[in-house]
């Protein structure tokens, strides 16, 4: 919050439809400094994951633009390294080869064992380095993602950006991954932006929540800071007021203020959403229609 | 299979005799069926052979056609050894000239005589290697950049289409004059007819394996490219890192296609043109006329048949060996 690391300004997307342009996105503006850990929240289809795509580059904004250290970003690279939800892992390639490629491609004219040392240390980081000649099909969903992470960490990026990291997880699991996650960002003090569904990860990892509004034409709704202090213990923050306080104010604004009306134009033969008081977002319907939204956007 | 045996080696199977038995019961199915699929294939044959005349004499059941197999290994075996005294008795009458007069240049001359039925099945295969090699040379690249760019796809697309439902033997005539026109030189290293039957086979290999390539190299899951783009992966690596351990399966669909195809095509071309090869041998029988002739012609219908599957076989180890994918059912 004190030095301009990575700043989206002004920052609009429009995807061309047979019916003239789509305003996905409109005005997003968040300054991000260094170290920090932001989520992004938000109903599926508010164009979360195309914030994330525009700072990865992947995305072209329509207008404005984000500077990273000064410069703007105007195509992908792996100083702004992504997980992608589904590990997006090679699958002929082992854990260590996967790692390697990313080494390889990003850290040109070391010697072998600079690079030996540390694709083995960011597997390290991550607890995999039981499973260096396996390939992605012979080990778990969980183990996948540590392997993407690895991958991620890398590329050395000054910005890591994470996709629904563990949205595909089993919650035993992605409780598992998300401690191992804080551990690493203690460690390493990248700059995080990651996008999720579930409330708890948001408030437990984060040190800022970005709220977004629904589409379209979606932006920032509201910016909540996170004050509590690290290292966090999942268990102890249970009980803690400020803690449920946090939860509160997201869930408020994701079900109250934000409240998502499904009609039955845009979202055939579905109910309209019944999940005022669970906890956490269904999230099946979420899954596919971001899934949706990839297609659309890929359409671009 | 070994699996199978030691499960069945476990405490429910006491004795050794026991677990023999029950494994021969247990592997019955898989290998009786097939036996008794084909049984019933020569009763069924032999029934309406039987039935059947022709101005040939009476269509030829599996016993005449087992005697014509018989008879023309004897016949190649008997041209093998007319062909060694050839050699035999050339070399002792160059020796014998050399040893007279010692500046004479001896001439080496080949053995004429008329290719045996193993002669020219070598020949089909040779020709429908090397036609099926040119093609995937071609065509998988080709492929790749109809996959990689929308642009060339769109521009190839209709060639594509327009080139490919004509029946290669509609090109033959034009080959055969444009390989005559195009292919002079006094010492060529294969026959014209060779060239042309190869050329008419590549022709029909292009296009299974040119569009499934297409289609392989196009359906790349697009979190791969994205991992891609954010590494920047040069388009060296991006080729050969991505898109081509991704797009494998495809291309050997294809390229699996293309070689049945041109194998049925080879013979049809081989026939047609009267180059050497399968097809001529068939040809030449039906020609011929003499009462063995369809036995002859169907022994070259079983042979056919039987590389075309040992072709398809070879090509389904090759893929296994290069695919990553040990764990998917490829059939």
């Amino acid at each position: 919050m004190h030095t301009k690391h990575l700043e989206l300004e002004q920052v609009g997307i429009d995807f061309p439809t047979p019916k003239g342009p789509f305003t996905a996105l409109q005005d997003v503006n968040l300054k991000i400094s260094k170290g920090e850990f932001v989520s992004l929240i938000g109903h599926s289809g508010c164009g979360k994951s195309t914030v994330l795509n525009i700072v990865a580059g992947l995305h072209q904004a329509t207008t404005g633009g984000v500077i990273l250290d000064g410069a703007e970003v105007k195509q992908p690279g792996p100083e702004r390294a992504v997980v992608f939800q589904n590990h997006s892992l090679l699958p002929w390639l082992t854990v260590y080869k996967n790692v390697e490629l990313a080494v390889k491609s990003t850290m040109r004219g070391k010697s072998k064992n600079e690079m030996r040392d540390w694709i083995m240390h960011n597997l390290e980081l991550v607890h995999m380095t039981h499973a260096l000649d396996k390939l992605p099909s012979e080990i778990s969903g969980g183990m996948k993602q540590r392997v993407g992470i690895a991958r991620a960490l890398a590329m050395e990026p000054k910005v890591l950006l994470m996709d629904e990291p563990f949205g595909a997880l089993d919650a035993l699991t992605r409780a598992h991954l998300q401690d191992s996650l804080m551990e690493i960002h203690a460690d390493l003090g990248n700059t995080v932006i990651m996008i999720t569904h579930d409330v708890d990860e948001a408030v437990l990892l984060s040190d800022r929540i970005v709220m977004m509004n629904n589409g379209p034409a979606a932006t920032i709704g509201e910016i909540l800071d996170i004050e509590l202090p690290r290292p966090r213990d999942r268990l102890a923050l249970a009980d803690n007021k400020q803690y449920n306080h946090y939860r509160h104010e997201v869930l408020t604004f994701l079900y109250d203020k934000q409240k998502k009306v499904e009609t039955v134009s845009s979202r055939a033969n579905q109910a309209p959403t019944t999940n005022k008081h669970s906890q956490q977002l269904a999230k099946p319907s979420g899954v596919s229609s971001e899934k949706k939204d990839a297609k659309k956007s890929d359409a671009a | 299979m070994s699996k199978m045996t030691t499960i069945l080696r476990l405490p429910s199977s006491p004795s050794n005799a026991n677990s023999l038995l029950s494994r021969l019961y247990q592997s019955t199915p898989a290998l009786l069926l097939p036996v008794i699929g084909l049984l019933m294939f020569l009763a069924i044959w032999n029934g309406v052979a039987k039935s059947i005349d022709t101005s040939l004499g009476q269509f030829p059941g599996p016993a005449q056609v087992f005697e014509q197999a018989g008879a023309l290994i004897d016949e190649h075996i008997a041209q093998r050894e007319k062909a060694d005294a050839f050699y035999q008795r050339q070399e002792a009458r160059n020796a014998a000239r050399v040893a007279q007069d010692p500046t004479y240049q001896p001439k080496i001359r080949e053995f004429t005589g008329a290719p045996t039925f193993f002669d020219q099945i070598w020949t089909s295969l040779y020709t429908v290697m090397v036609g099926f090699l040119i093609a995937s040379v071609v065509a998988v690249p080709v492929g790749i950049l109809c996959g990689l760019s929308k642009s060339a796809y769109t521009a190839i697309n209709p060639l594509i289409q327009l080139f490919k439902p004509v029946s290669p033997l509609a090109w033959l005539p034009l080959v055969t004059m444009v390989v005559s026109a195009l292919y002079v030189s006094d010492e060529p290293a294969f026959s014209k007819s060779f060239v042309t039957s190869a050329f008419t086979v590549s022709l029909c290999c292009l296009w299974p394996t040119l569009i499934n390539t297409a289609v392989g190299v196009s359906n790349i899951d697009k979190d791969l490219i994205n991992v891609s783009k954010v590494l920047r992966l040069t388009p060296f690596a991006h080729l050969t890192k991505i898109v081509l351990p991704s797009s494998i399966p495809m291309i050997f669909t294809g390229l699996r296609l293309s070689l049945g195809i041109g194998w049925m095509v080879l013979i049809a071309a081989e026939m047609l043109a009267q180059n050497p090869g399968l097809g001529k041998f068939v040809w030449d029988e039906f020609q011929n006329g003499s009462s063995e002739s369809l036995a002859r012609i169907m022994v070259a219908v079983l042979t056919i048949g039987a590389i075309g599957f040992v072709l398809d076989r070879l090509m389904l180890s090759i893929q296994r060996a290069v695919s990553w994918d040990k764990s998917s059912v490829l059939r």
